[in-house]
Order: C-alpha cells, then structure tokens, then sequence
C-alpha cells in the first residue's frame, strides 16, 4: 500500500498545502511518494525529497506541465497511478481542478476536502458548508482523495535530502488546452491559506480606499495577511482572492481578527478552526460574537487605529 | 451552437440545515429546496450566450428524483429552451452524474457544456472536471470570464492568489465561479412561458448507466461546537488578552 501525494508547485517553491496533504498520506499508512510534474521544476523537487515522511519523489519534466493544466497533469498521474492505493491533492484551486478528472479516468468516485482519516478508507470531511461533519468510506480500488490543509498539521522539512528523486518520463498529450496568462497579486504579505495570522474586513469598512486605509496598517502590524468577507469582496472593497469563506478560501491560523464582519454561515465555515478568533464589530447581536474568544464592541474605525498604535 | 447547462436541486443556501437524530444524514424533510446557486450562473451564462447570438439552444439537465422538474423549470424559466430529467431515487453521486451526463453529451453534441463549479450539499466540486474527463473535453474550472470566437472558448478562471486565463477548443466542459455573472429574477410570465417548454424525463437504464455508489456515508454528525469567549471593554484589555493569555502576538 503506498500514497502519491501530487505536489503543488510554481516550478521553483513547493506550496505549504502540499506540507499538510503529505501528513494526511501518512495517517493513510503505507510509504509516501510525492509526485512532482512540472517544467524545469528541479528546485521544487529537491524541495519535496525533503519533506519528513517522503519515502520517494518522482519528478516529470515537460514543457506541457509548466502551467499545471487539468488535462496534461491527469495524463501523467493516471499513467502512475496503478502502482498507487491513495491518491493525494491539496484542497486547493489547482488540486480541486485535477483530482476529479483523475478519478474520473480511473473510473473511481473521488473524496473530497477530507478533514480526518480514520482509516486507510474512511474518512471525515464537511458537507453543506461545514454544517455537518459526513464520515465516509471508499468502495473503490483506488482512493482519490483531496485534503483540507486547515485539518492536517504541516510534515516537516529535514535539512539533508531524505527522499530520492527518481526521474519519469511523460506522455504524450493531445494539447486542446492553451495557457495564455495569469494575474497574480504580488504582495509580500503571507498567503491566506498558510498565515499564521489573518485580519479580515467586512462590509462595515465602507469603501475600497477605507478598507486600505484601515486593515492595511494592521496587518503591517501583526505581519498578518489580509482577508474579506464575501460581502466586502462583492462590494469591490478588496480582491477575489481575498474572500474567506465556503466559496472562497478556508482558513485556521492562530489569530483570526474579523473587523466590521458580521459572521454569515457562510464565512463562519471558512475561519471558525482558527486557534483565537478576535471580533471587532459595534453591532451586539453580530453572529460573529458566538464564536469569537474575544469580542470588542465598538466603531471599527476608532478601535482599529488604536489597536495599531497598542501593539 | 447547442449549450448544455447542468443544474441540481439543493437544499435552499439560506436554510441553517440540521443532523437528522439517528446521525444518518441531514435532515431535508420539510425544508425549501432550490437550484444550486452556481448552477443558476451556470444557467444565466448559457442564456447571455444565447441572447449576444452565440448560442442556438439551451438544455438544462437534472439527475436526481421527480421533484427536480421544478428545477428545470426554474431553468427554463431563466431561459433554457428545453430540459431532460434524469431520473432516480438512488443516492447519485459525482462519478454517477458524470456518466449520465457524458451519454447526454454524446446524444446531443452541444458544443459548450457549463455547470456550476460546486453543489452546496454535498460541496464535492467534482462533477464538471469528471464528466470532462469522460467525454475527453478540454476543462476550465471556476470560470470569471467566457469569450466564445472562431470555435474557441477563451476563459478566465479564478486560482489561489490571482486569476489565469486559458483557451480552450470547442466543445469544452466550463465550470462556473461566483463572479461569472449575476443571475436575472425570473419573472411571472417566463414563469408561466417555462411551463409550456419541453421537458424529457429519462431513467438511468435508458442511457446505460449504472450509477451504483462507490462511496458509503457512514454517520453524519454535527460539527463541533465553538462556544463564545468573552466581551473586552476596551483595546487595550484586547492586546492584554492577546498578549498573556492567548499568547499569539
């Protein structure tokens, strides 16, 4: 019995959720395998052969994997996967977008977002938007499987290579998928997913240029990363990418601050695994103050600068 | 050009759901049923299509029991031209979906197929990307944007940090986000036009697919509970607390 963890990579760094995705493959038992398919992506590789737990990295080099496509990646992982009982994605946009076409090509039902192992084939995973907690069993062969980072504890990282790095070579894909561009952020502040602290806005902020001018300081502060509730996203307060929540991204750092958020169910599934979760809102009956460990009430805009000057 | 737009008929987005006591599943009896939120931009995207000349006909498509007319007329009522039912009381789940709608995609030969990116029951995400796979289709998942020229779908699609765009041949699977579009009201009178439109109802076995389960739901349980902490008065009481008691700053 022995796990393919699909990596997630830019070529050159390693994405933390494969970190977490790698534990999940070790509750699964059996050996763990890190599959790393890219294009000039040496350094990502060498990167994986270090994560604690990896007992082989396989790495694939083709220019059709630079981009990471659905189409061309499933070529290659279902060419792998007979050798394989579990096979393991991040729970992310890119693993999210493969996983199910694997499963599908493997004719296998896939699990998705699990949570918890609970044996090799039994696993917990959140259904209607965390409302409810399914446990669930694989009937089939196969086990394709994507993995919550939040439920999972990062593997760690050991100086000295511990894994070898074997080369595969790829197969031929049919190219009916062009990658023509991506805009990505560029910030120096942590990603959402993987930041030990995260302060969020709401609506209540008012306005794109208030919201700047607010969360901005604070996350500076805290060395945090920002994020927003659907309905400041919706309103053109702050980017997409930035939306914590079912619908966007779920989230359990240390630290949660909500500012000016009033706590939908929808966002409550998104960041209520954090360790400390602070609520400033001057609204009492706010939904958000059921689940907050510490809740100020008060102006946003009078106890926000003040909390920046405080720390 | 023929659109086929997948739809699901989910417990309504704004209904607080509860575990049934013999922790068996959720408890949807007696609760307001609706079409899947993405589906219903799924839909309304398939309509502008339709509605800029892109696009010649709509059929929405529901797998799942009698009561999912109701979605399809909904559909219908949006602006799809026609639907097909799917119909089974079996527990239909991603892969069995996929299958059933890889027959209709193979009887129809629509050249664009959207669904929406998730249900928000079972919040699986993996219908489009399976069926996609079935039927050989180029896929762009959690689109923002869809330009349709010269037998191409040029596509924008929502990623961790940012967004791509990707360009895709036709007929391809597209799995819409939030952000694609905003959904009309459905007004009385196309309402009452949707009752008038065809709807096909189909079983499984007429498309010769078995939709067996492959995965079994053991118990279904509440999730831990969170309970509230405490009410500070002031700012400064907040960094106190932060600092000596939580410890994370």
């Amino acid at each position: 019995m022995t796990t393919l963890v699909i990596a997630e990579h830019d070529n050159a760094t390693l994405k933390p959720a494969t970190l977490n995705t790698v534990t999940a493959a070790t509750q699964c038992g059996g050996d763990v395998h890190v599959l790393v398919a890219g294009h000039n992506a040496a350094a990502a590789a060498a990167a994986a052969a270090q994560i604690s737990g990896v007992a082989k990295v396989l790495h694939i080099d083709a220019e059709s994997l630079a981009h990471g496509l659905a189409e061309n990646l499933t070529t290659q992982i279902v060419a792998l996967a007979s050798g394989y009982s579990h096979l393991l994605f991040a729970a992310t946009a890119a693993g999210k977008n493969v996983a199910p076409r694997v499963a599908a090509k493997l004719d296998v039902g896939q699990i998705s977002d699990i949570s918890k192992v609970i044996s090799a084939d039994t696993f917990e995973r959140p259904i209607y938007a965390g409302n409810a907690i399914a446990t669930v069993q694989s009937l089939d062969s196969i086990k394709v499987i994507t993995v919550r980072g939040t439920g999972f504890d990062a593997a760690a990282l050991v100086n000295q290579g511990n894994a070898a790095i074997e080369k595969v070579a790829d197969v031929a894909i049919p190219g009916t998928t062009t990658y023509l561009g991506s805009e990505i952020a560029k910030n120096d502040r942590p990603e959402l997913t993987a930041a030990k602290i995260i302060v969020s806005g709401g609506r209540a902020l008012g306005s794109q240029d208030k919201f700047n001018e607010v969360m901005t300081p604070l996350a500076d502060k805290l060395g945090a990363a920002i994020g927003a509730s659907r309905a400041a996203v919706d309103a053109g307060y702050a980017a997409n990418d930035l939306q914590v929540g079912q619908t966007g991204k779920i989230v359990a750092p240390q630290l949660y601050m909500a500012v000016g958020i009033s706590g939908a169910i929808q966002h409550l599934a998104g960041m209520k695994d954090s360790k400390v979760i602070v609520a400033i809102n001057k609204d009492p009956e706010a939904p958000i103050f059921s689940v907050a460990d510490y809740g100020l009430e008060a102006d946003l805009f009078v106890a926000v600068p003040e909390l920046v000057a405080a720390l | 050009m023929k659109v086929l737009v997948a739809v699901k008929r989910v417990v309504d987005y704004n209904v607080k759901v509860r575990v049934k006591s013999d922790n068996t599943d959720v408890d949807t009896a007696n609760v307001k049923m609706s079409m899947n939120p993405f589906d219903e931009i799924a839909i309304e995207e398939a309509v502008r299509l339709k509605e800029k000349g892109m696009a010649t006909e709509i059929i929405a498509v529901s797998c799942g029991v009698t009561q999912c007319q109701e979605t399809l007329r909904t559909a219908m009522a949006i602006g799809a031209d026609r639907a097909i039912l799917v119909e089974s009381n079996e527990d239909l789940q991603p892969l069995a979906v996929a299958k059933l709608l890889k027959a209709l995609v193979d009887k129809e030969q629509p050249g664009l197929i959207i669904l929406g990116k998730q249900a928000i029951d079972d919040d699986c995400n993996q219908t489009g990307q399976m069926l996609a796979a079935l039927a050989d289709l180029p896929q762009v998942t959690f689109a923002s944007k869809i330009e349709l020229a010269d037998g191409k779908a040029t596509v924008s699609r929502e990623i961790d940090g940012g967004s791509e765009t990707l360009q895709v041949t036709l007929p391809a699977v597209v799995t819409a986000d939030l952000r694609l579009n905003e959904p009309r009201y459905v007004t009385l009178p196309n309402i009452m036009k949707a009752k008038k439109k065809p709807l096909e109802v189909l079983k499984p076995e007429d498309l010769g697919v078995d939709v067996t389960p492959r995965i079994k739901t053991l118990k279904v349980n509440e999730p831990p509970k969170r309970s509230a902490g405490i009410k500070v008065p002031d700012v400064a009481t907040l960094v106190a607390k932060l600092k000596t008691e939580a410890k994370v700053i």
